[in-house]
C-alpha cells in the first residue's frame, strides 16, 4: 500500500490522473455538445415529417444505436488515419493536427454515438409539444425564427432534460472506449500506471471512482436545472 | 466492395458471432433471474440489504463497463487469494469467463433498476387485495405481483437486451475474440476499414433485430388479455 502512495504521490502520477480526468471531462463535454448540434436539426426533421429525409435520419439513428460504439471508435480511427493526415501535409500543419487528432477524433466519434440517442431524446420532446401552441403563434403572426426560439426549443428542453441525462450518463461512460485507441484520458492514464506500477487493481478502481464522482456531480446539477425549469409547472398544481 | 475479400471475412466473423451470441446468451439467462431478485430485495423492509444492493447497482450503473471488466480481469488477477482458490482462479484466468461476469453483473445493475421501477409502479390496492383473498406472501408475488411487474418491464427490458449485445463488443479489449475483436483484427491486416466495418456491422444488426422481435413477441403474448379486453370496450 505504501507503494501505491509513493507512486501515486512522489512520482506524480496522481497529477496524470488527475490531468486524464480533465481529458475525459472535456472529451464528454465537447461530444455531447456536438451530439446535441447533429441532434437538434435531425430531430426538428423527423418531428415535422420530413419525406424521404426524415426516414434516412430514422435509418441512421436506428443502425447507429444498435451497433457498438467500440465498432464505430474503430471505424472513424482506422478509417481517418491517413485522410487526415494527409489534409495537414496540405496545409502544412501536420505536428499540430497529429498531436491534436486522436482528441478530435474521439470527439467526432462521441458526437456521432450520442447525437443517435439524443435525436430520439429531442423528436420524443417535441412531440409532446401541444400542436394548438404552434398554431397560436402562427395565427399571432410570429415570424418561424421566433416560433422555434421562444416557443419549440424552450418547451423542448423542458421534456427532454430527464432523457438527455441518460444520454450524457452514457456519453461520459463511452469516453473510456476512445481509450482502445490511444487517447491519453483517464482510462488510458490508469491503465498506464497499472501497467508500470503492477498493482492494477488500485488504479481501475481509482478510475471507477472518479466515473461514479463525475456522473454523480452531474447527477445533482440535472435535478438544480429540471427544479429550475419546472419553477412555473410545480407552483400551478 | 471486393467480393472476394468479404468472403475471406464472413467465416471469422461468423465465428465471432458465436462468441458474442454465448455472451449475450449468458447475460440473458443469468442477468435476468437475479436481476428480478436484486430488484426485489432492493424494494424490501431489510433495509441494510437494500442498501447495500443499492450501492452494488449505482456502482455498476455509474461506472463504464470497461472499468469493471479491467478491475475483474487485470485488477482479481492480483490478488494472492484468487491466484490460489481454483474456482475463482477459474472465473478470472479465463478472458472469456471474465468478460461474462462483468456482463453479467451489469446487467444485473439495470435489470434490477427495471425492474424495480416495475414492482413499485404496481397498483397497491392489487396487492391488498391479493392479500384479503388470503394469498401468502409466495403466491402473491407469484400470481399478483410478477406478472403485472414483467408486462411492465418488458418494454425496458428488451432495449436492455441490445445493450448487452453491444456491450459484448468491450470483451474484445480483453482478447477476447468475438464479431468486434475479429473485426479490429481484420481492419489491421486488410486496410479494408469500410467494407469489414459494413460486414460487422450487418451482423450486430441481425443479432439485434431477432432479439428485439423475440421480445415483442413475448410482449404481445403477456399482454393478449388486455388487447381482448379493449376490444369489448369499443
Amino acid at each position: 500500500m505504501t507503494d501505491v502512495w509513493r507512486f501515486l504521490f512522489e512520482q506524480r502520477w496522481a497529477l496524470s490522473l488527475l490531468k486524464g480526468s480533465a481529458v475525459t471531462l472535456g472529451l464528454g463535454l465537447l461530444g455531447m455538445c456536438l451530439g446535441l448540434i447533429i441532434a437538434l436539426p435531425l430531430a426538428i426533421i423527423r418531428w415535422r415529417k420530413v419525406r424521404v429525409v426524415g426516414r434516412l435520419v430514422l435509418g441512421y439513428t436506428m443502425v447507429v444505436r444498435s451497433i457498438p460504439g467500440l465498432l464505430i471508435i474503430y471505424l472513424i480511427f482506422f478509417g481517418s488515419v491517413q485522410a487526415v493526415d494527409s489534409i495537414g501535409e496540405f496545409f502544412g500543419f501536420q505536428a499540430a493536427v497529429r498531436s491534436a487528432y486522436p482528441f478530435l477524433m474521439g470527439m467526432l466519434a462521441i458526437g456521432i454515438i450520442s447525437s443517435a440517442y439524443s435525436v430520439e431524446v429531442l423528436r420524443g420532446a417535441l412531440q409532446t409539444i401541444p400542436e394548438g401552441l404552434i398554431e397560436a403563434s402562427k395565427s399571432l403572426a410570429m415570424p418561424r425564427s421566433a416560433i422555434y426560439l421562444r416557443i419549440v426549443l424552450p418547451l423542448m428542453l423542458r421534456n427532454a432534460l430527464p432523457g438527455l441525462n441518460n444520454v450524457w450518463q452514457m456519453t461520459i461512460k463511452d469516453t473510456s472506449l476512445v481509450s482502445v485507441v490511444g487517447l491519453g484520458e483517464l482510462m488510458r492514464t490508469a491503465a498506464l500506471a497499472a501497467g508500470i506500477s503492477r498493482s492494477p487493481l488500485v488504479f481501475y478502481l481509482i478510475a471507477g471512482a472518479v466515473f461514479l464522482l463525475i456522473t454523480w456531480v452531474s447527477q445533482r446539477l440535472f435535478a438544480v436545472c429540471e427544479r429550475h425549469l419546472n419553477r412555473g409547472f410545480l407552483e400551478a398544481r | 466492395m471486393d467480393m472476394e475479400l468479404v468472403q475471406q471475412a464472413i467465416p471469422f466473423l461468423l465465428k465471432g458471432a458465436q462468441v458474442t451470441l454465448i455472451i449475450g446468451l449468458f447475460g440473458v439467462l443469468i442477468g435476468l433471474p437475479l436481476g428480478i431478485f436484486v430488484g426485489l430485495v432492493r424494494l424490501s423492509r431489510h433495509r441494510q440489504t437494500a442498501a447495500c444492493f443499492s450501492a452494488f447497482s449505482a456502482f455498476f450503473r455509474g461506472t463504464p463497463l470497461l472499468v469493471q471488466l479491467f478491475i475483474i480481469y487485470y485488477g482479481f488477477g492480483q490478488l494472492g487469494f484468487v491466484r490460489n482458490n481454483p474456482l475463482l482462479w477459474w472465473v478470472v484466468g479465463s478472458s472469456l469467463h471474465c468478460a461474462i461476469l462483468a456482463v453479467v453483473l451489469n446487467t444485473i445493475a439495470y435489470t434490477s433498476e427495471i425492474f424495480r421501477g416495475a414492482f413499485q409502479s404496481i397498483p397497491i390496492g392489487m396487492v391488498e387485495a391479493a392479500q384479503a383473498c388470503g394469498m401468502s406472501w409466495w403466491v402473491a408475488l407469484f400470481r399478483v405481483r410478477f406478472p403485472l411487474a414483467l408486462r411492465q418491464a418488458l418494454p425496458a427490458y428488451g432495449n436492455e437486451v441490445a445493450i448487452v449485445i453491444k456491450e459484448s463488443s468491450l470483451a474484445s479489449t480483453i482478447t477476447v475474440l468475438e464479431i468486434t475483436g475479429y473485426a479490429k483484427r481484420l481492419m489491421s491486416e486488410t486496410f479494408a476499414i469500410i467494407e469489414i466495418f459494413v460486414i460487422a456491422s450487418v451482423f450486430y444488426l441481425v443479432i439485434n433485430l431477432l432479439a428485439m422481435l423475440l421480445v415483442r413477441q413475448v410482449e404481445k403474448y403477456l399482454s393478449g388479455g388486455l388487447r381482448t379486453g379493449r376490444k369489448i370496450h369499443i
